[in-house]
């Protein structure tokens, strides 16, 4: 049961049955989907930009406890900042979960996202916390639709 | 798989499981430190030592190409590859060895099917029809034939039980229709179709069928002349034989009046720049080197389960059917997909508010292995209005504390998410 909190942190299961920033955004400029083939998840990402900002950002789509509190956590972290700094913080939280061993220790700028850090342990569920950030990270280019394979 | 195991009085069939599972090295092994629990069957079942055994011992001590070499490995190696053949016609009591083609799985045999007979009999207008219960690999090449084709892809509706709608399917089989094509046994749902009813319906109308019988060959005794099916597909790797491998049965006549679908060696009679002809049944299907030691392996796992017993084996998977249905049902918040009233060892469900990869997860956490996701069937989960199923699936190595540690651990997952 302990290994299994470290995963299921009480954090990941509030944002799981409680998502933030869930729903359409009428405003959006950008509108990301992202799949996962695996298990079938799909997740709708919708972004408006203001100039480099990311002014505002909701999700659609229903997942598993990881990649719905991952979603619910990641527009709670990126609301409000620069590209550049979200660029950052999709590496950083990459690293987190699936870098090299020894790049998750620079994850203090992750703040609250750290909690995924026990995903690492669990290989075929890596995918289900990055989907939305790679999703993202397509929203910061120009790809509209995104897939974990 | 009639449901007299349901009747706590009737005796449990004489299958000494316990005894039965020593024959399978990874049923043996622990997983995080828990015995594992395997209920994964249909994707694929475990290998006895027997198959294992026969594999290594082609390789070590047999091991050469077939059907053309004079010497003594080469002979050794064509007698068993063909006598494997035999054992295939046998257990699915074929009339004639010519009419087993071994492809690499269930989906290769499709293909074979909709490529070979599909392209010379499915034109424009045409009509192929399937079930709304069917795993991709009984989807994707009809779709891929009829937009080749002009044709279009019929699919015979199903209940919320997961039955297929009989009515329904009887009238979709109409003058367009060139040939049915539908799973023996679901493997999302569990379903076991009733394929007596479906051919008769289908030879009524002149119609030929197609019976993907992945998930039924390890579960039941199959004789397709009793069936009438003119084809019927299985994968040797859900037989507790190796990966790879796979079977094709078709009506000889079929057989004879397709065209070859891949050409090359062993598949010709004669070769010039100017003309081949090609080869007689079933080698006109069989271009190139097959999975030599596949066939074998395949051959030992069909010793291995006629040994069993097929309608023992049947008859206990009813009994851990009954055993499982009753625990998921008395679990609070879990619903089954799939309550068929002819039903395989499958249990298809979900769980309120934890999402199926959840439920893996944390029961991979004790050595239990189950799946979860859309079990290639993405369609049935439309159908239910759901994104995927957690499925244990049983076969006759399982046991009556098996399901009982499953039920357990889906105690825990409610507790973690409570």
């Amino acid at each position: 049961m302990s290994d299994l909190r470290e995963l299921y942190q009480a954090t990941i299961l509030d944002h799981y049955k409680k998502p933030r920033n869930f729903g359409p955004l009428a405003e959006a400029t950008t509108h990301v989907e992202g799949h996962n083939p695996l298990c079938g998840d799909r997740v709708t990402l919708h972004v408006l930009f203001d100039g480099d900002v990311v002014r505002d950002v909701r999700f659609e789509g229903s997942g598993c406890a990881i990649s719905t509190a991952s979603a619910s956590m990641m527009t709670e972290a990126v609301k409000g900042r620069q590209r550049a700094e979200v660029e950052r913080l999709f590496e950083r939280f990459r690293d987190l979960i699936a870098g090299p061993e020894g790049s998750e220790a620079d994850s203090d700028e992750l703040g609250k996202l750290a909690v995924f850090s026990g995903v690492r342990e669990y290989p075929t569920r890596v995918k289900c916390a990055t989907l939305v950030w790679h999703a993202l990270h397509s929203a910061l280019g120009d790809a509209t639709t995104v897939s974990t394979e | 798989m009639k449901r007299a195991a349901d009747d706590p009085n009737v005796a449990a069939p004489s299958l000494d499981v316990k005894r039965l599972r020593e024959d399978f090295p990874v049923l043996q092994r622990s997983v995080r430190g828990r015995p594992l629990v395997y209920l994964d069957s249909a994707a694929t079942t475990q290998k006895p030592r027997a198959v294992i055994d026969a594999v290594a011992r082609h390789y070590a001590e047999e091991n050469a190409n077939i059907h053309r070499g004079v010497h003594l490995l080469s002979e050794l190696a064509t007698t068993a590859y063909e006598s494997a053949r035999e054992k295939v016609r046998a257990l699915l009591n074929a009339a004639d060895v010519r009419e087993i083609v071994f492809v690499r799985g269930t989906t290769e045999a499709i293909n074979l099917v909709a490529s070979s007979y599909g392209r010379g009999r499915v034109g424009s207008g045409d009509e192929v029809l399937i079930t709304a219960m069917e795993h991709h690999s009984n989807i994707v090449p009809w779709q891929m034939l009829c937009e080749e084709m002009g044709a279009r892809l019929r699919v015979a509706p199903i209940d919320d039980r997961g039955a297929l709608d009989l009515e329904a399917f009887e009238r979709l089989v109409g003058p367009r229709t060139k040939l049915v094509a539908v799973t023996h046994v679901s493997n999302a749902l569990g379903t076991v179709n009733p394929v007596r009813e479906i051919v008769a319906m289908s030879h009524a109308r002149g119609v030929p069928v197609l019976l993907d019988g992945a998930q039924a060959v390890a579960h039941q005794t199959v004789d397709v002349q009793a069936l009438g099916c003119d084809f019927y597909a299985f994968s040797g790797h859900k037989l507790f034989g190796p990966t790879g491998i796979g079977v094709l049965y078709g009506r000889a006549e079929l057989l004879e009046a397709m065209p070859p679908w891949q050409g090359g060696g062993d598949m010709i009679a004669s070769v010039t720049f100017e003309k081949t002809t090609y080869n007689v049944l079933p080698y006109k299907f069989e271009a190139g080197t097959p999975h030599i030691a596949g066939v074998i392996g395949l051959g030992a796992a069909i010793d291995y389960v006629q040994s069993v017993g097929l309608d023992r084996i049947a008859a206990w998977e009813d009994s851990l059917l009954a055993h499982g249905t009753a625990l998921l049902e008395a679990l609070p918040g879990v619903r089954l997909v799939g309550t068929a009233p002819d039903k395989a060892a499958v249990l298809s469900f979900v769980l309120d508010g934890v999402h199926a990869h959840d439920v893996g997860t944390i029961l991979d956490q004790d050595g239990i292995a189950i799946r979860t996701g859309h079990h290639c069937a993405q369609p049935v989960m439309d159908r239910f209005g759901i994104p995927a199923t957690a499925r244990a699936s049983l076969a006759f190595y399982n046991t009556l504390e098996e399901l009982e540690a499953l039920a357990a651990g889906l105690r825990k997952v409610a507790e973690v998410f409570a």
